[in-house]
Formats: structure tokens, sequence, C-alpha cells
């Protein structure tokens, strides 16, 4: 190594001392196994589901091909009960945003069932406060307090996990029990309606300024919420430098910090947004369906969010797609009690068996040839 | 002695020799040819820079690796190694460099668990019996009902070898097992092991960095050099400027790069009284002073391990100091984006892959990362346009030889080679970096990339760009570098020039001496 080096233009030299790439680097290719796996893989985890649930209707001494008829047409067998999905999938879809934002960042979030409660609260506040205004300036306070409190309450999550090192599923995940007390005492006590009497709840927002249903159907404007929200969700973190950020954070923390990103503030609005998703699917089913807050918000469309993001591997897209499809099995759950004696939670243990194979087929990345892409240089 | 001996395990201190052993990774020979002996009784050491092979060496006695070539004589019979407890049942027993003892159980249960034949249910009282035998006649007390996690660095590294006399290891490694320690700790244990040496009871093998060490407790050493042996014997027959010659391939000429004849520009960076801590906790940078000019090549020395990954790390935003300043142009530095641009800082970090890339996203989007918010490529305030981004990085990628099949493959799926072009192309391709800053930059690379990349930075350098170079490879710096810097625990600690340089008294302060 001691021959002189000729100070030429830069790149010249490496080019000239590693025999380089004949002509030049193609441009995009679409990588059609990538694609194909990304879409075979949760595929297979959930037909495997399907797989395991059968067998347990069999063991309850069910046909478990007429169960799974009986799911697919009170999900999306009539124009009513596809209304009815729908009505279920517009808050997954939201809630769903509360785990897929922050996973693009890798951090796992899992208080999306708090979010939305505190989010209800939040907006049940704010529509009773101007209550008297025109219904279209109510919707706009309950979304934004809907929006704020969800965002702050996961936020909260997000700032005690990049200032003090706390473990943010964890607390996230406690975050959730601690709003559904709030809930509790506040729907008991300073907000509660002396006419609730069997039920606790808060006083009523006007019939008059909630959320109408689209034209002729059973299908509130909540899901005009979820869909515009997962399409922005997309677009940020697909199009915009925001989002190429937030992926470069999730995708290697050093190579963030060595850009000179500033990787907590990301982590923290990341999670105002991910809270304030969950917040307004609160708000919508304070303003949409139930009219007040009570123990019904918590109804576990926030754990159903979370299984609802890692079915479409956290893309804003596919949210809607998935969210749909749960919200199909969720309505589901009325007619395998009437049908088939089956206990109403059976539909939870189906949705059980998805995530457990959906987190299992996590794995699978990776192993199959068939998937792998020949271009490794 | 307290256990009996499992049967085949010997009594007596081992005589161990290696024989023309070749441990080769892939084209690289890790080792070539070493053969060493180790008579029974007596105190070895293993002396070598980085990457000299040291570590390899003892891996393959211990049958975490298996030489391709050669023979590992014990006792007088060639013995096959498949894995650490074949090295176990041959009596052979390590010392790791950092601490394999569970924080919260005792020394008692730490000392207990490691044995490998342990039953299924312990019968404490008895184990506790022998336990207590057995520090009636070890060189050090430690506190057996302590827990592991409560114990200073000394401590530990004391439990790691009373673990290694309890299971009755009569050949002992120990790999570079004061790099934790305080001299005086260091010379204590050291001296509690000669004794047991002396005693007849242990052969050992000491790997260290230290001249001291070896003149202070050793019978005979090794040296190591590039996978080669490059000399050794008796320590009473040699002198520290031996070793130093040995270890560092004798007096070596600077080899030229074209440099510039240029004198220094103005200060570009300048850090002043820099500290850092370890992830440990433990102080990395200790009051760090380093000047850097326009047009010079700073080039940083030591052993690994001594503050210069943290130096680095500080400087790229990936490590927050904990005191002193970093100025660049005059102005306080703080790694940001904004920063980094205004200033024109660079850096190529060691393991770019690791250090400087996201594996999931594209090449493309990886040549980028420093340009992606800034037009042409941003567009309207916030979008990335992602024609933008494959246009700019096509350019870079043919003019820099990523052999990439696509813009749009993962870097992930690249080799290690195309994975450092790239994020050369990024830090060098546009041109505008005024201050450089490269870790490693060559390690892991082949002949021919090497010296394309010693001909960027030196081009760059001839440009004006101020460079600070911190490596472990001396030749590296001695050929590209104006000023030449010795950093020890956390601090500059000897200054020079290539055309003055003498490679002895570098090494002398490289081993802290």
């Amino acid at each position: 190594m001691n021959s002189a080096q000729p100070s030429e233009a830069p790149g010249a030299l490496l080019a000239d001392a590693t025999a380089t790439v004949p002509g030049p680097v193609p441009v995009a290719k679409w990588r059609w196994r990538s694609t194909a796996e990304a879409i075979a893989i949760p595929v297979a985890a959930v037909l495997a589901a399907g797989l395991l649930f059968g067998l347990f209707c069999l063991v309850q001494g069910r046909n478990p091909f007429s169960v799974f008829a009986a799911i697919y047409k009170a999900a999306f067998g009539s124009g009513y009960s596809f209304q009815n999905t729908l009505v279920r999938a517009s808050p997954l879809m939201l809630t769903a945003l509360c785990t897929a934002l922050p996973a693009r960042l890798g951090l796992v979030i899992i208080g999306n069932e708090g979010a939305l409660v505190v989010g209800g609260l939040g907006a049940v506040a704010a529509g009773l406060l101007v209550a008297g205004s025109p219904a279209p300036v109510v919707w706009a306070a309950m979304a934004l307090a809907g929006f704020g409190v969800g965002g702050l309450w996961i936020g909260a999550a997000g700032l005690l996990h990049y200032r003090r090192g706390v473990n943010e599923t964890i607390s996230s995940l406690l975050m959730n029990y601690i709003a559904i007390a709030v809930m509790n005492h506040l729907v008991n006590g300073p907000m509660r309606d002396p006419a609730s009497l069997n039920k606790p709840s808060s006083y009523p927002i006007p019939d008059d300024r909630m959320l109408p249903p689209i034209g002729e159907t059973n299908v509130h404007y909540g899901i005009l919420f979820g869909l515009v929200a997962c399409v922005l969700a997309w677009f940020l973190m697909e199009q915009t430098t925001f989002g190429f950020k937030v992926r470069m954070v999730g995708g290697n923390i050093r190579a963030a910090r060595l850009a000179g990103l500033p990787v907590s503030r990301l982590g923290w609005i990341t999670c105002l947004l991910a809270g304030g998703a969950a917040g307004l699917a609160g708000m919508i089913e304070v303003a949409a369906v139930h009219g007040r807050a009570n123990e019904s918000l918590a109804a576990g469309y926030g754990y159903a969010g979370i299984l609802v993001a890692f079915v479409a591997r956290h893309r804003g897209l596919p949210i809607i797609l998935v969210s749909v499809l749960l919200g199909g099995i969720l309505a589901s759950g009325g007619i395998l009690q009437r049908q088939f004696q089956l206990p109403d939670a059976t539909i939870l243990v189906f949705q059980g068996l998805v995530f457990l194979m959906i987190l299992l087929s996590d794995s699978m990345y990776g192993r199959f040839g068939l998937f792998k892409e020949k271009d490794a240089a | 002695m307290i256990i009996p001996p499992p049967p085949g395990r010997p009594a007596a201190p081992l005589d161990l020799e290696l024989v023309q052993v070749t441990k080769r990774f892939g084209s690289f020979v890790a080792n070539d040819r070493v053969s060493l002996k180790i008579p029974s009784g007596t105190f070895h050491a293993l002396i070598g820079e980085n990457g000299a092979g040291k570590s390899t060496l003892v891996k393959c006695i211990m049958g975490f690796h298996t030489a391709d070539e050669g023979d590992v004589i014990i006792g007088g019979h060639s013995r096959d190694i498949r894995s650490p407890a074949d090295a176990y049942q041959f009596g052979i027993g390590m010392v790791y460099q950092h601490f394999t003892l569970v924080p919260a159980m005792t020394v008692a249960e730490n000392l207990v668990l490691s044995r490998p034949d342990l039953p299924a249910t312990i019968p404490w009282e008895a184990e506790r019996k022998r336990l207590n035998a057995f520090m009636r006649t070890a060189p050090f007390q430690v506190d057996l009902d302590q827990p592991a996690s409560q114990l200073a660095a000394g401590q530990k590294q004391k439990v790691e070898i009373l673990k290694q006399l309890y299971l009755e290891s009569r050949f002992l490694i120990l790999d570079e097992p004061t790099s934790v320690l305080t001299p005086g700790e260091a010379d204590e244990v050291l001296g509690l092991i000669r004794r047991k040496v002396e005693a007849g009871e242990l052969s050992v093998l000491l790997i260290s960095h230290k001249f001291r060490e070896v003149f202070g407790f050793c019978n005979s050493v090794t040296v190591l050099r590039r996978g080669k042996v490059t000399g050794g014997g008796l320590v009473k027959d040699l002198t520290t400027d031996d070793l130093a010659a040995m270890m560092m391939g004798g007096p070596r000429t600077p080899r030229t790069v074209a440099k510039a004849d240029r004198a220094p520009g103005a200060v570009a960076l300048e850090l002043k009284g820099l500290r850092a801590d370890k992830d440990s906790g433990v102080p990395a940078l200790e009051g760090l002073d380093l000047c850097l000019r326009e047009g010079e090549v700073v080039g940083v020395a030591g052993v690994s391990g001594n503050g210069q990954r943290e130096l680095v790390e500080v400087l790229a935003g990936q490590r927050p100091a904990t005191g002193g300043e970093v100025l660049v142009h005059g102005e306080w530095y703080g790694a940001t984006r904004t920063d980094a641009a205004r200033h024109g800082v660079f850096l190529l970090p060691e393991e770019p892959l690791r250090n400087g890339c996201v594996p999931a996203m594209s090449v493309a989007e990886n040549i980028a990362f420093r340009e992606f918010d800034r037009p042409p490529i941003r567009l309207a305030g916030c979008l990335v346009s992602r024609r933008g981004i494959r246009g700019f990085a096509q350019g870079l990628i043919s003019r820099f030889g990523v052999k990439t099949r696509s813009t749009e493959t993962p870097i992930g799926d690249l080799s290690g080679g195309n994975v450092q072009r790239a994020v050369l192309a990024r830090e060098l391709g546009p041109g505008t970096a005024k201050v450089l800053i490269a870790a490693n930059p060559c390690f892991g690379l082949d002949f021919a990339a090497v010296e394309s990349i010693h001909g960027q930075i030196t081009e760059a350098r001839n440009r004006g760009v101020a460079v600070l170079l911190v490596s472990e490879d001396l030749d590296e710096l001695l050929s590209l570098s104006d000023r030449l810097l010795v950093m020890s625990h956390g601090a500059i600690v000897h200054e020079t020039t290539p055309a003055q340089a003498d490679v002895k008294v570098i090494g002398h302060h490289m081993a802290g001496h």
C-alpha cells in the first residue's frame, strides 16, 4: 500500500478500485415477493386461527362450517348486517392507529382502551359545555376535546418513556385501568346524571347535537373520521418528512441520532397523535352511539384496535380493511348466542386466537425461500 | 481437595502447547500457524494490539472455535476440544473480560451454580460446608452471602477467579482481567494468582495489553501481531522496548498518500474538557481536549476501550456529554440536524450498518438521510419526493460503486463493503463536508476498498476539510495523519507527528505505561 494516490474527483477512485455496476442503477423494481409475503403470512395466520376456532366449535358440539357461515351472514350477509359491521369498524380504525403510529417509531403502545375512555369523557364534557351552540360547533368541540385529552393521555406515556425511561408498554397498559377508574369516579360523582339509575352515566348530549347517521343508513358519520384518519396516517408516514424521520427512528435509533434527529420530540409528537386518534374513537362512541359517558365506553374497542394494528402491520391503509373484517366478527357475537347457544364471549375466543396466530406469524417473515427477493448484492 | 476431581480431570497444573494453530474466517486469517508452549506451573502472557488474534486463539483452546489446522497438546496428548464443556473436562477454565455472575444471586449461589455436574435438587447444607472449606484455602476472601450485584468490580473479578478455582481448573486463561480494575486491585488479584502459580497449583495464560502486568507477574510471554507470533521468550530476558517493537512490528515507514503540502488553516473543531460516561455509567472521557484545524488529518490512536468509541458517539449525537464542550468554527455544537448541516460536519461511523443505516429502508433512502428534508428532495415544505431521493441516490450509487440490484433494495440486504460505500457516498458525496470524523473507516474491508477510502480522506483533507480519524490501525494512522494523538483512559496522553513518530513510544503510551 505505498502507491501514491492521485487526488481526482471523489468517487472516481472508488469506482476504479472496485469493479462496479455495469450501466445505470435500476431505479424501482416492484418487489412483488415482499408484497406477497406481507399478504400471505397474515392471511395464513388468520386461516390458522379459523382452523383452531373450528376445532373449538367442534369440541363444543357445533358444526364449525355452520358457525362460520353464520358469522359471515351476521357480518356481511345483508345490507343491514354490513351497516352494523361498519358501525363497529369506525372506532376500530381509530384505536388501531393508537398502536400503529408509535409502532413505526419502535414503541409498543397498548393504552388504546384508556385513551378511548378519557377521550370520550373529554368529548362529553366539551359537548355539554357548548350544548347550546349549533350542532357543527358542538361536534368540533367534542372532536377537539376527544383528540386533545386522548393525545395527552398517550403523550404522558411517551413522556415517561423518553424522560424517565419508563417502559411504554407497561405504563400505557396500566393507564387503561386508571382511565376506567377515573371514568367510574366521574360518572358516579361529579358528572353523574341523577336520572341514570341502574347504569351510572354522565348527563346526555342533546339528541339534536349527536352525530347523525349517513343518509338512510344506520352508519353514522364516525366512519368518515376513521377513514380520513387512516388515510392521513398513511400519508403522514409514507409521504412526509415527518414520517420519514419516524421511520428512521423506528428502523435504527442510532442512525437517527447520527442524522441529528430529535428522537424524543418525534416520539412525543407521535404519541400525541396516536392518543388523539384513540380519543377521537371515544368521541364518536359518545357523539354517535351512546350520547353519554358510561361504562359502555370501555367495550373493548381499544384492545381490539391493538389486534387490528398488528394484523395490518401498522400500515394506515390495511387498517381500514382489517377494521371492517374485525368489525364484522364483533358484530356476529350475538348470533352465536342466539343461534348456537354459545356464550357471548365465544367471539372473544376467536379474536384471541387470531391475535395469537398473528403474533406467532411475526416470526415467520424471511423463512420462506419463495418470498426472498433475489437481489441481495 | 474439597470436591473430588471428576474422573479424567487432572490434579496437577497442566502444561499446554499449541502447534501451528491456524484459524480462518472466510478469507481472513485470524491466527496464522501460531505455536506456543506453556510448561506446567508457569505464568504466561499473550500480548498484542487489538485484532492481533489473541481472543481467537484462546477461543480455539476453550472450544468456542475449532482450529482449521494445528494441534492443541495437553499433558503430552493431542486433544480435540469442541466445546467449553470439553475444555472443562481437561481442566481448563477461563475468566472473561466481562462478568458472568448472576447479579441477583449471592456469591455462594453463583459458585455452586457454576458446577456443570449440578444435581436436580441442591443439598445446600452440604454444599455450604464444602464452600466454607474451600474458602479456607482460597487466596482471597469474599463474603459468600453478598448478592453479586452489590460487589464492586474488583470483588466480582475475584469471584470469577474463585469460581475457576472452585471448579478445580488446573489451567486458567485470563482475558484482560484487569481492564475493569483499578491498578491497585489489578496488582492484588494478579499477585494472588501468581502465588497460586508459585505454589504449583496452576498454570496461567494471561491476555493483556499492559507491559506492567507482563513484567510484574509473568514468567514468559508470546507476542502476536496480525495473527502471527512475532516474538516471545522468558520475561527476564526481555525489555519493554523489545516487547513494544514485537507488538508494533518494528520501525515502520509511513505510507505516503499524495498529501498536498499545505499549512493547516483556522480551527474547525475544538473539544474542551469533554466528559462522557460509558453505558455502565463509568466515566469514559475524562476531560478530553483536542483541536482540529482545516486541511489537516488528526489521528487518534489507542487501545480500544479507552474512550475512543464514546468520543465518536458524542460527536455523532449518539451519546450525551456529561461535561465540557464541543465547538465547531468557534460555535457551540450540539450535533442536531441544523448544526451538522450549517457547519458541514459529516461522520463515517464504525459498524456502518449498526450506527449509520436503517436496514429496512432502501439504499436510496439511506443515502438521502442528510438531504431528505431539504429542497430539492423536500417538496411543499413537508413532503418527501421519492423521485428526488432516487435521482439523488442514483448518481452517488454509481459514482461510489455501491453494488446493489436497485435503488429500492433494503440496505440491510447489501454486503458489508457495499453498506460502507453507501455511507461513504452519503457523507462524502455531496462534497460539502468541512469537518469529517471517521471511526475505523476501513475495518473489515478488502485491500482495494481500503486504498480508495484512504484516497477519499486524503483528497478531502487536500480540499481543506478538517479530518478527525479515530482508528485502531496504527499503520493507517501513520500514513494518513498530519498529527497523531494517543488516547488512554479517556484523555489525550501523547502527541506526535508521523515523521517523528516512534512506535515504541506510542506503544508505551497506548499500553498506559
